[in-house]
């Protein structure tokens, strides 16, 4: 069968959720030949065999972290060329959507980007995309050289699909145009202890209508008892009530978990352009005539001072 | 010496209109208004900012686009840029990202740079790949998403903040920098700018201009196929509920028989 290379986002060896998402749609163009680089490489193989790596092609050098994403263009390309994969699938983070293109323009192929599905097609994969804030579904595919796609969080069932994971050392020796850019410090970002935003499996965000900076406390008291990770529309972030990092729209994370929750946030277009693909839309506004109710599959009237402690207060009791 | 800033933008339908397709799956662009992609605004505002550090610099706004798209320069040169490339050519109705970086490296080169400047995405397209692409093409440093930017003795200076980490980066000039919406609020063009921007050149290149073939383009051309666009089902109907006072226990309900509790 043949191989499709799988670029592995991982943090110190642990891979996070949308590389596993990642290999079950891999398995169903060929069989997954995973690519880990920087510290932790070789610690991803476990995971990676579990969920249907045949082998893990990994790499370590100073250079991954010194330096900003070329290095990584450097190793995934000597992987394409060792492998002469039929398809190439990278995760759509940010740098992963950097990766993917630039790897594209060197080996002389097109790049589809944030697919939300993948299926195999008579002329190669065929990755279906939500464009205009989520008003159209297209279907399309690469139709120049070995397609190179990047697929959004949240767009597959993670599937346990046991497989050998060798592990094989990945030779690369790093272009002159690697060093370009320096990566002078980095300061690792607060973990906030709830799920990560576009990997949840609910969200819960709030807006305008939280009125202040403090009164997120309601939002996030809901999001833990629910296990969600706290979103914020870009109102709230542009008065300072929330940091920019949860922002959920067009200008901010698009998500597309199996529940989203929307308090006080009207639904303007350049909030759904980032959440409109989620399974399940609850929304709780004091406005009838908001937009965010079309959306809805359940919607409450009425002030969310009121409504979101007292279904924190549900939810804690029916947890028990 | 002058430095020499080119800011890359895109003309875009109307986020807040009706977007949908042509018969040939491309985007329609005659039923909605377009305009200015809004992300490209901040460019436009960095390299102002840029400018007004500098010694000696003039920018060049650069589209790839129908007529229209003069709309976008405009704009831009309104807010204070000094001139303009506007790229034009029947041929390249339908290029993809691939191509249009191609179109936009080539136009770059022949403009001279010392720094090109790209919003964080277009509003449309939404990929946020354009500047790792002309950062490939050009062979220079890429220095990406950042939400602070400087320039300094050759040297361009920025804050990244990613999805795991914030870091500061830095390479030296030639480089493509884009920046985001968190990199400041962007001016709105003066009575004054908009007059001064009617006078200022807009330079015309076609294909032929940039030495490249109308095969290297265009829907024909592009490396990617858009093999159908369905517009969304509306979603069905859902339940609202006023709140009387149980809207929270209400809600709970649903989402236990939804089996989210």
């Amino acid at each position: 069968m043949a191989e499709v290379l799988v670029y592995v986002d991982h943090l110190d060896g642990a891979v996070r959720k949308p590389t596993l998402e990642l290999l079950t749609l891999a398995r169903r163009v060929g069989e997954p030949v995973a690519v880990a680089l920087g510290s932790g490489a070789e610690a991803t193989a476990p995971a990676l065999a579990e969920h249907g790596a045949v082998k893990v092609l990994t790499a370590d050098a100073p250079e991954f972290a010194d330096y900003l994403v070329v290095p990584k263009v450097d190793a995934l390309q000597a992987a394409y060329d060792a492998v002469s994969p039929v398809a190439v699938l990278v995760p759509s983070s940010a740098e992963g959507k950097e990766i993917a293109a630039r790897l594209a323009v060197r080996i002389g192929s097109g790049i589809i980007t944030d697919a939300i599905d993948l299926e195999v097609g008579d002329e190669g994969p065929v990755a279906t995309q939500s464009v205009f804030a989520a008003a159209y579904t297209t279907k399309s595919r690469v139709s120049k050289g070995t397609p190179v796609i990047t697929v959004k969080p949240n767009s597959a069932a993670v599937e346990a699909a046991p497989a050998a994971g060798a592990v094989e050392a990945l030779a690369v020796s790093f272009s002159e145009k690697a060093t370009g850019t320096r990566v002078t410090s980095r300061t690792p970002r607060e973990s906030t202890g709830r799920p990560e935003l576009t990997e949840a499996a609910i969200v819960v965000s709030g807006g305008r209508g939280v009125n202040g900076a403090e009164n997120f406390a309601l939002i996030e008291a809901l999001a833990d008892s629910l296990g969600a990770a706290v979103g914020a529309s870009r109102a709230a972030v542009d008065a300072g009530w929330y940091p920019h990092a949860s922002q959920v729209g067009q200008t901010g994370k698009s998500v597309s978990p199996q529940l989203y929750i929307a308090s006080g946030i009207s639904g303007a277009i350049q909030h759904r352009a980032g959440m409109q693909t989620s399974k399940t839309i609850v929304a709780i506004n004091k406005d009838a005539e908001a937009p965010i109710f079309d959306l809805v599959d359940y919607g409450v009237v009425g002030d969310l001072f009121e409504v979101v402690p007292q279904l924190t207060e549900e939810v804690t009791t029916r947890k028990g | 010496m002058s430095l020499r800033i080119v800011v890359c933008v895109k003309y875009v339908p109307d986020a807040t209109g009706d977007r949908h397709f042509a018969d040939d799956l491309t985007v329609d662009r005659e039923d909605v208004d377009g305009l200015l992609s809004e992300l490209d605004e901040y460019a436009v505002e960095q390299a102002l900012q840029i400018a007004d550090e500098a010694d000696d610099a003039e920018i060049t706004v650069l589209t790839v686009g129908p007529e229209d798209a003069k709309d976008a320069l405009r704009k831009a040169l309104s807010m204070g840029a000094d001139k303009a490339v506007h790229v034009e050519d029947d041929d390249l109705h339908g290029t993809d990202v691939m191509g249009t970086s191609l179109v936009l490296a080539k136009a770059i080169e022949k403009t001279g740079y010392d720094l090109v400047i790209c919003g964080m995405a277009s509003t449309d397209g939404v990929m946020g790949v354009l500047p790792a692409l002309l950062s490939e093409r050009l062979g220079v440093p890429q220095v990406t998403l950042l939400s602070e930017v400087s320039v300094a003795d050759g040297t361009v200076k920025g804050r990244r903040d990613g999805d795991t980490a914030t870091e500061q980066l830095e390479a030296s000039l030639p480089a493509v920098v884009s920046v985001t919406d968190q990199s400041g609020e962007a001016r709105y063009p003066s009575f004054k700018g908009i007059m001064a921007a009617k006078k200022k050149p807009v330079e015309a290149l076609d294909l032929d201009d940039l030495d490249l073939e109308a095969e290297q383009v265009g829907l024909e051309g592009a490396w990617t196929a858009v093999d159908s666009a369905d517009e969304r089902p509306a979603r069905t109907a859902g339940t609202i509920v006023k709140d009387e006072g149980e809207g929270g226990k209400q809600l709970a309900e649903f989402l236990a028989s939804q089996k989210f509790i």
